[in-house]
């Protein structure tokens, strides 16, 4: 069940370089929150930070703190690999395992974490996953299939599928649709609209349209120039965001001015 | 509107120079030239005195100028220039093939006369003539082959993972250097190594199969790893990234996503090293030497193995000597056919094995 993200004067680092500075947000549970913003301002960098993503990178830190439901992320003792068992994530580009099938793929949090599961408890959860991913329908006549064969769209649902089959709280989104064509967009859209009754949404885009369309909040970030640190201009309710944000920058760029 | 209509419309002024019509070279009229060369050649050289070596390279060279001069004129400079490399990459490939083809014909003709029962169950023990056989070579070259790939396979499996997964920085980049060193040594350096390593310890006389085995294992690590090398990082970052998302933590994300995605390359990647030591003769001479009898202890004694056994029947035969130079052919000719077997083998596994799509 979505719980709350808070980040309070959040640093992230490469090495010593210093992407994304003073990020103070509070996302509250069970909603969808977008963020907005030109290209290399950071955004995505702060939703990898959210789940330790951004660890992968050798370097990689942060300074501040990102509390969910009260719990210090970057608390000492706290493992990277425990925090994103709670915190799942959906990449720009569908990245189904090629060397698993459709019903594999699924339960692969449960598969390549060896957790021994009936297999009645596992097919449930399989069709539970999919059925919430609305790809039941389409797959459930060939779950042993590769599931590389599946289309672009179909791919990105089975990946969130995936996401949601290890039961997050949170769901990160690293703009789920670039990929996609604009009718796979709408499903996935209409699936993040009935996702966000359970899970709390964090979602990165560079279509404002979709922004506008899924999210009831939504920030924005901004980069002053090359080699500056990108950090959050302004958070809101979606809906003020786009017809009277209180930043100028804000408004130029949802008004297409810049960006 | 009708097509012929359409035709009629257009005025002969109204085509566009790149759309204007070129000649165009009749189908069998590459094969006419090519038996017009070879006839005209082989006429010419008929003359002069005839060898097929001879006929089939000049005939070549003529083939191509003459094709490039007929197209030139009738298609133009761009067909021409086609024509031209085809006939050049062709040739290159019929010259490639030359050596294998005649290595494997050379090797079966020769090979067959004792491919016997005898061979594969018989040893030399007692043997001064004809009879006999290689049935301890060849358990024995299966013995210290299998012992030097127990052994590199997974030191050199898990230091392809270290240095794509784990390594950065100096020490990465120094194993990197050494292993493209280490898979151009001679041979000959590896076989007197082992030699060298064991003689400290056990003296000077010392011969066992495990020698070779050290020996070979020393020629096919950095082969292993770099093909594993190769495989592991052509793996998308975004499966691994996948994994990690899932809360999986690095080391089964590497052994069930990584290393599973790569199998299919990686066992190719080892069969061809283990291809590339099985034929080795140098070091087993060194280390290992050559008994008549069967051992198949390699902790003790020497031991025969196919090549040296090959080698040693051609190049010291006894009287008579056309039983010993049939045994090396036919030794020559099991290893080919065990190579074969191992090919074959990791095609297999890395059908099995490779993603699929449908």
């Amino acid at each position: 069940m979505g719980k709350a993200i808070e980040a309070k004067n959040l640093n992230i680092y490469y090495g010593s370089f210093l992407a994304v500075e003073g990020v103070n947000m509070s996302i509250r549970p069970q909603t969808v929150t977008a963020l907005i913003g030109p290209s290399g301002c950071g955004k995505s960098t702060f939703l990898r930070s959210v789940n330790r993503m951004h660890e992968v990178i050798p370097g990689a830190h942060v300074k501040g703190t990102l509390e969910l439901d009260g719990k210090d992320l970057y608390g000492a003792g706290v493992d990277p690999v425990g925090v994103r068992r709670q915190i799942g994530m959906v990449f720009q580009r569908p990245n189904p395992f090629p060397t698993m099938s459709i019903y594999d793929n699924v339960i692969a949090g449960q598969r390549l974490n060896n957790k021994r599961m009936p297999k009645d408890a596992t097919d449930e959860l399989v069709e539970q996953s999919l059925r919430a991913a609305n790809l039941w329908n389409e797959v459930k006549d060939r779950l042993e299939k590769p599931g590389s064969g599946l289309s672009g769209g179909q791919q990105q649902r089975l990946c969130i599928a995936r996401a949601i089959a290890v039961q997050p709280d949170v769901l990160l989104m690293d703009e789920p649709c670039s990929a996609l064509d604009p009718i796979s967009t709408l499903a996935i859209e209409d699936l993040i609209n009935e996702l966000k009754n359970e899970y709390t949404i964090v979602i990165v885009t560079h279509n404002m349209q979709q922004a506008a369309r899924v999210s009831d909040f939504t920030g924005f970030f901004n980069i002053e120039g090359t080699g500056k640190p990108g950090h959050l201009v302004e958070m809101d309710v979606t809906k003020t965001i786009f017809s009277n944000p209180t930043q100028k920058a804000t408004e130029d760029y949802v008004s297409g001015r810049f960006g | 509107m009708t097509l012929d209509t359409q035709k009629a419309e257009r005025t002969p002024e109204a085509v566009p120079p790149v759309l204007a019509q070129r000649g165009e070279l009749p189908r069998w009229a590459p094969w006419a030239i090519l038996v017009a060369t070879l006839v005209v050649v082989g006429g010419l050289l008929a003359i002069t005195g005839f060898s097929i070596g001879l006929w089939l390279s000049a005939s070549a060279v003529v083939y191509a100028i003459a094709t490039y001069a007929v197209s030139r004129g009738v298609e133009g400079r761009r067909k021409a220039t086609d024509r031209l490399v085809t006939i050049v990459v062709t040739v290159a490939f019929l010259l490639a093939l030359v050596p294998l083809v005649s290595v494997i014909t050379v090797v079966v003709e020769n090979g067959l006369a004792r491919f016997d029962v005898a061979f594969f169950t018989q040893s030399m023990r007692g043997v001064v003539g004809e009879g006999g056989g290689g049935y301890h070579a060849i358990m024995g070259t299966l013995i210290i082959t299998a012992l030097a790939a127990v052994m590199s396979i997974p030191v050199g499996l898990l230091a392809a993972v270290y240095l794509v997964e784990y390594g950065r920085g100096r020490l990465a980049r120094a194993i990197t250097f050494f292993v493209d060193v280490m898979t151009g040594i001679p041979s000959i350096v590896a076989g007197l190594f082992s030699f060298a390593l064991f003689a400290l310890f056990l003296g000077p006389s010392v011969r066992m199969g495990f020698m070779g085995s050290v020996a070979l294992s020393v020629l096919m690590i950095p082969v292993v790893v770099r093909s594993t090398e190769e495989m592991l990082k052509i793996v998308p970052n975004e499966l691994r990234e996948a994994a990690y998302a899932l809360g999986t933590p690095k080391w089964r994300t590497i052994t069930k996503v990584v290393l599973r995605t790569a199998i299919a390359g990686i066992t190719s990647g080892i069969t061809l090293a283990i291809a590339r030591v099985i034929g080795e003769t140098a070091p087993l001479l060194v280390t290992v030497g050559l008994t008549t009898g069967l051992n198949l202890n390699p902790f003790s004694g020497r031991m025969a193995t196919l090549p040296v056994f090959a080698f040693n029947s051609y190049a010291a035969p006894g009287v008579p000597r056309e039983p010993f130079i049939d045994r090396a052919w036919t030794a020559a000719l099991v290893l080919m056919i065990i190579v074969l077997v191992l090919n074959l083998v990791a095609r297999l596994i890395a059908r099995v094995f490779a993603p699929k799509t449908r």
